[in-house]
C-alpha cells in the first residue's frame, strides 16, 4: 500500500497537430481533494479522459495504488476503482435513476434479481453519503444538481475509491455547488480520493488540499493549497509569454460605431452566459475583452454577430439598432458593414471542403461582381482571391486549393482577408491567433492595428492576455458573464489576471 | 353463418399477411433501439426470400432453405453494420444501397441460376413448409363459433407464423427485462453513457443489427418457402417499408408493433377481399386505394392522432467519442 492513490509519469497525448498533453507528471495523495486548474483548452479534460481510459496516451505510465496499470478502456479504469463524473453527464435521459446506476453493472443476464439488489445497494449508498434521490425518477425530469448526484452514485455503485469530477459546478447554481462541496469534503473524510477539475480559482481555494496547474498542455506547478494563494495561481494559470511587440501609435477614437446595452444571453442549456453587459466601441479604437475562456465571451460575440439570439438587450450598429433578440441575420449585419472573424474558423468561419477562392467570398457571395448572368464567374472570384492572397501573404498562393490543405495560420488569414477587405465599419474578432504560428501572429496583429488606424471600430476577444494587452486601447474584463472592470492596456498583468479570476475586492476597493 | 365464415376468412388472411410485417418490424425494432436506422429492411427481406427459395429448390429441404435465407439476410445486415457502425457512414444511404442491391441481384442471380425470368422453381413436397394443425382441430371444427375460431383461425398455420407471434412478447422481454435489452436501449439513447460504463458500443450495435438480420431472414423465408411456393421477382413488394411505417406508428414498442402489423395486415387482406366488390354509395373502389391505406393511415395518425412518435435519441447518428 502506498499513500499515493494515482501517479502519472510522462503522459503525452496529441490529437493530430494539437499537442494536448505534454509530458505530464502528477501525484495525487490518497484521501485528499486534489484540484487541477487551468484555462479551457489547457488539457485538463484530456488528461482525465486518459486516466479514465477514454483515450490512450501516446506515451507515459499510470500507477494506481503504487501499481503500474494499463487503462485501455473505461472498464479497466472502473476495475482500478476510478469513477468519473463527466462535464456533460453520461446519463440515459429517459431511463430511471436506478436503470442508469445499474447500466454496465447489472449483475446477471436477466434483470429481475439485479434490480432488487441494485435498489438495496443504491439505498445504502444514499444513506451512507447522504445523497438522497428517488430511484424511480426519470432522469430528464430531475434538476441538474440531482442528475449530477446520480452520476456520483453511479461511480460509487461501481465501488470507486477515486472520483474524478470534470468542471462539476459549471451547470450548478451556487447553492447546489455548495452542497456538492460539502459532499466532496465528506467523501474525503471517509478516505476517498477526489480529483476536481476546474477553471475557477475560488473553488480550488475553497475545497482542495492540493492543486496542480496546467497551461497549454503542460503541468506547470503543484502546490499545497494552504501554501499558495489566488494571486500565484492566477499567474501560473494565465502564464507569462514573451510579449510580441506591436508598434502602435496613439488611438484617436471618434464617434461610437457599436454600442451594446444591457445584453443578456443564454446558452443552449438555458444557463445565463452573458448578463447585463453594456459597452461601446468607437471608430479608431480597439476594445479588447479579456477573460478566462468560458466566461461568456464567445456567447457575447455570437450575439453581436447575429449567430445567437439574446434574451434581452440592445445592440446599435452605426447608430441603428440590430435585431439582437430576434433570430439573427448575419447577412444583413454584413451588409451594414459589420465584419466578423469568428472564434472557431473551422466551424463558423470556413467551409474546409471548398476551394480557397470560394471561402474568400463566403458571406459576400451575393455580391454582383462575382456573378455573370446569374451564375458565378469563377474567374472573377479567383482573381479577387488572388489579390487577397498576395496582400495577406497566404501560402501556398493558390486560390483553387482546397481550404483544408492550408495551415491554421493561413486559414486564419483567409478569414481575416475576407472580413477586412470589405471595408467594414465595425470589425469583431474572436481569438485572432488561436492555433496560428508565430510568424503569422505578428502579421495578423499588424493588420488589426492598421484597421484601427483606418478608423474602424474593432472589438477583440482573446483568451491570450498578452494579445489583449498589446493590441487594445481599452480592456474590458469579463468574468462569469459580466464585465467586472475596465482597465487601460498598461495595467499590470497580475491585476487583470485577478479580475479575470473573479477576485475583484482588493483592487476595486483601492480605487 | 355466412358472415361469420367471411369474417374468419378475412381474419385468417390477416394473420397470414401480417407475419412478414411482424418479423420485419421487430427486426427494425432491434436495430433502431440500438441507434441504427434500418431502411434496408426491404432489401434484406427480398434477399432472404430469394436465397431461401433458391436453397430450398436446390436442396429440396425447406429448413435448409430457411437457414440460407437467414444467412443471406445476416450477411446484408453485417454490411449495413460495417458501413454505419464501423465506418460511421450515413445509415440511410447504406440501407438504400442494400435495397437496390437486393432488388437487382435477386433478379440477375435468379435468371442466371434458374432461367425462369427471375423466378425460382416452384417448391414442392419437403422443399416447402407445411402448415401445422393444432391438436383436436379437426375434432372441434364443427363446434359453433369457438370451433371455427380454433380450427380455422388459430390452427393450420406455418410454424413461422407461430414463431412470429411468439417473438413479440419474447422481444419485449429481451428489451425490457434483460441486461442485453437495457444496454441496447441505452445505446440507442446515449451511447456515451454506455461507453463510459465500460460497455462496447460497437459490439452492442452489431448484435442488434445482426438480430435484425435473423428476423428479416425468417420473414423472407416465410414469404418464399411458406406463404408462396417459390420466389417471384420483387415479391417483398414494399413490406419492408410498411414494417418500417408500423415501427414508427408503434412508437418503437413491441406490443404496439403487433397491433400495427395486424392492422396493416388486415388492410391488406381487405384489399384482396374487396377486389371488384362494389361498396354501397361509392361503387367499386380501385384496389390501389386499399394498398395505399397503410401509408395514408401512418401519415394521418402520426400527424396528430397518436401523439408524437419520438425515436430513440441517438438513432441515425454514428458514435464518435467527443473531445
Amino acid at each position: 500500500m502506498s499513500d499515493i492513490a494515482i501517479e502519472l509519469k510522462g503522459i503525452d497525448k496529441s490529437f493530430g497537430p494539437v499537442h494536448a498533453n505534454k509530458n505530464i507528471n502528477l501525484k495525487v495523495r490518497k484521501g485528499s481533494i486534489h484540484g487541477i486548474i487551468g484555462e479551457n483548452g489547457a488539457g485538463k479534460s484530456t488528461l482525465m479522459s486518459i486516466l479514465y481510459g477514454f483515450y490512450q496516451a501516446d506515451r507515459g505510465e499510470i500507477f494506481v495504488d503504487g501499481k503500474k496499470i494499463t487503462i485501455r478502456d473505461p472498464n479497466a479504469a472502473i476495475a482500478a476503482g476510478i469513477g468519473m463524473v463527466h462535464q456533460h453527464f453520461m446519463l440515459v435521459e429517459n431511463f430511471t435513476v436506478l436503470e442508469n446506476v445499474m447500466l454496465g453493472a447489472e449483475g446477471a443476464a436477466v434483470l429481475n434479481r439485479g434490480i432488487v439488489n441494485a435498489r438495496a445497494e443504491l439505498k445504502r449508498l444514499e444513506e451512507e453519503y447522504e445523497m438522497e434521490v428517488n430511484p424511480d425518477a426519470i432522469i430528464e425530469e430531475l434538476p441538474v444538481g440531482l442528475q449530477q448526484r446520480v452520476e456520483i452514485l453511479k461511480a460509487f455503485y461501481r465501488k470507486a475509491d477515486i472520483l474524478i469530477l470534470d468542471e462539476p459546478t459549471g451547470v450548478l447554481t451556487p447553492a447546489e455547488a455548495d452542497h456538492l462541496f460539502r459532499i466532496l469534503a465528506q467523501l474525503r473524510d471517509e478516505g476517498k480520493t477526489v480529483i476536481l477539475i476546474t477553471h475557477k480559482l475560488r473553488e480550488i481555494m475553497a475545497i482542495t488540499d492540493e492543486v496542480s496547474v496546467m497551461r497549454r498542455g503542460e503541468m506547470v506547478a503543484s502546490r499545497k493549497t494552504s501554501e499558495t494563494n489566488v494571486e500565484e495561481l492566477a499567474e501560473l494559470m494565465v502564464g507569462r509569454r514573451v510579449l510580441l511587440n506591436v508598434e502602435k501609435g496613439v488611438a484617436l477614437p471618434k464617434e461610437v460605431r457599436l454600442s451594446v446595452k444591457d445584453l443578456t444571453v443564454k446558452d443552449s442549456r438555458g444557463v445565463t452566459m452573458v448578463e447585463n453587459v453594456s459597452f461601446e466601441v468607437r471608430a479608431g479604437e480597439i476594445v479588447g475583452i479579456a477573460g478566462v475562456a468560458g466566461n461568456g465571451q464567445s456567447e457575447l460575440l455570437e450575439a453581436i454577430a447575429g449567430m445567437r439570439s439574446a434574451v434581452q438587450g440592445e445592440v446599435m450598429l452605426n447608430g441603428k439598432s440590430t435585431d439582437v433578440t430576434g433570430p439573427g441575420d448575419p447577412a444583413d449585419l454584413r451588409a451594414r458593414k459589420l465584419g466578423h472573424v469568428s472564434e472557431d474558423r473551422h466551424h463558423t468561419g470556413l467551409v474546409l471542403q471548398f476551394e480557397e477562392a470560394e471561402n474568400a467570398i463566403l458571406g459576400y457571395h451575393g455580391s454582383p461582381e462575382y456573378l455573370r448572368g446569374g451564375l458565378y464567374n469563377m474567374n472573377a472570384i479567383r482573381e479577387a482571391a488572388t489579390v487577397e492572397i498576395e496582400k495577406y501573404d497566404i501560402r501556398p498562393p493558390n486560390p483553387r486549393l482546397k481550404t483544408a490543405n492550408f495551415s491554421g495560420g493561413n486559414q486564419q488569414k483567409i478569414v481575416l482577408a475576407r472580413e477586412m477587405e470589405r471595408d467594414p465599419d465595425v470589425l469583431i474578432i474572436g481569438q485572432p491567433t488561436r492555433g496560428v504560428d508565430v510568424g503569422a501572429i505578428e502579421f495578423i496583429h499588424k493588420r488589426i492595428i492598421e484597421m484601427r488606424d483606418q478608423g474602424k471600430a474593432v472589438l477583440l476577444v482573446s483568451v491570450e492576455l498578452d494579445e489583449i494587452r498589446s493590441l487594445s486601447d481599452r480592456i474590458l474584463v469579463m468574468f462569469d458573464g459580466r464585465i467586472v472592470g475596465e482597465r487601460t492596456p498598461d495595467t499590470s498583468e497580475s491585476e487583470i489576471g485577478l479580475l479575470m479570476a473573479g477576485i475583484e475586492g482588493k483592487m476595486e476597493a483601492a480605487e | 353463418m355466412e358472415y361469420f365464415d367471411t369474417v374468419i376468412v378475412v381474419l385468417q388472411s390477416t394473420v397470414r399477411l401480417s407475419v412478414p410485417l411482424i418479423l420485419t418490424a421487430l427486426a427494425g425494432l432491434y436495430a433502431e433501439r440500438s441507434g441504427v436506422v434500418d431502411i434496408g429492411l426491404e432489401g434484406k427481406l427480398l434477399a432472404a426470400a430469394f436465397a431461401g427459395a433458391s436453397a430450398a429448390a436446390v436442396l429440396g429441404n425447406a429448413w435448409l432453405g430457411a437457414a440460407v435465407a437467414v444467412m443471406a439476410s445476416m450477411a446484408l445486415a453485417a454490411v449495413h453494420g460495417y458501413a454505419s457502425i464501423t465506418q460511421r457512414g450515413d445509415q440511410i444511404v447504406s440501407g438504400t444501397a442494400l435495397n437496390f442491391i437486393a432488388a437487382g441481384a435477386t433478379v440477375i442471380l435468379g435468371q442466371a441460376w434458374f432461367r425462369q425470368g427471375g423466378r425460382t422453381p416452384a417448391l414442392i413436397g419437403d422443399a416447402r413448409f407445411g402448415t401445422w394443425e393444432l391438436p383436436f382441430a379437426d375434432a372441434v371444427k364443427d363446434v359453433p363459433i369457438l370451433g371455427g375460431i380454433y380450427s380455422n383461425l388459430l390452427s393450420g398455420h406455418y410454424l413461422l407464423t407461430y414463431i412470429a407471434f411468439i417473438m413479440v412478447p419474447v422481444s419485449w422481454w429481451i428489451l425490457f427485462r434483460t441486461r442485453f435489452g437495457l444496454r441496447l436501449r441505452a445505446v440507442g439513447e446515449n451511447p456515451g453513457a454506455v461507453d463510459t460504463a465500460g460497455i462496447s458500443v460497437v459490439r452492442l450495435r452489431y448484435s442488434a443489427v445482426l438480430i435484425g438480420g435473423i428476423l428479416c431472414g425468417l420473414a423472407g423465408a416465410y414469404l418464399s418457402i411458406a406463404m408462396n411456393a417459390g420466389f417471384v421477382k420483387g415479391m417483398s413488394a414494399g413490406k419492408g417499408f410498411i414494417a418500417l411505417a408500423a415501427l414508427v406508428f408503434a412508437k418503437w414498442k413491441p406490443r404496439n408493433i403487433l397491433f400495427a402489423c395486424l392492422l396493416f395486415g388486415f388492410l391488406d387482406a381487405l384489399s384482396i377481399r374487396m377486389q371488384g366488390v362494389a361498396l354501397p354509395l361509392v361503387g367499386k373502389v380501385p384496389v390501389q386505394v386499399y394498398q395505399a391505406l397503410p401509408y395514408v393511415l401512418t401519415v394521418i395518425l402520426l400527424a396528430g392522432f397518436i401523439g408524437k412518435a419520438i425515436p430513440p435519441k441517438a438513432s441515425g447518428r454514428p458514435y464518435v467519442k467527443e473531445r
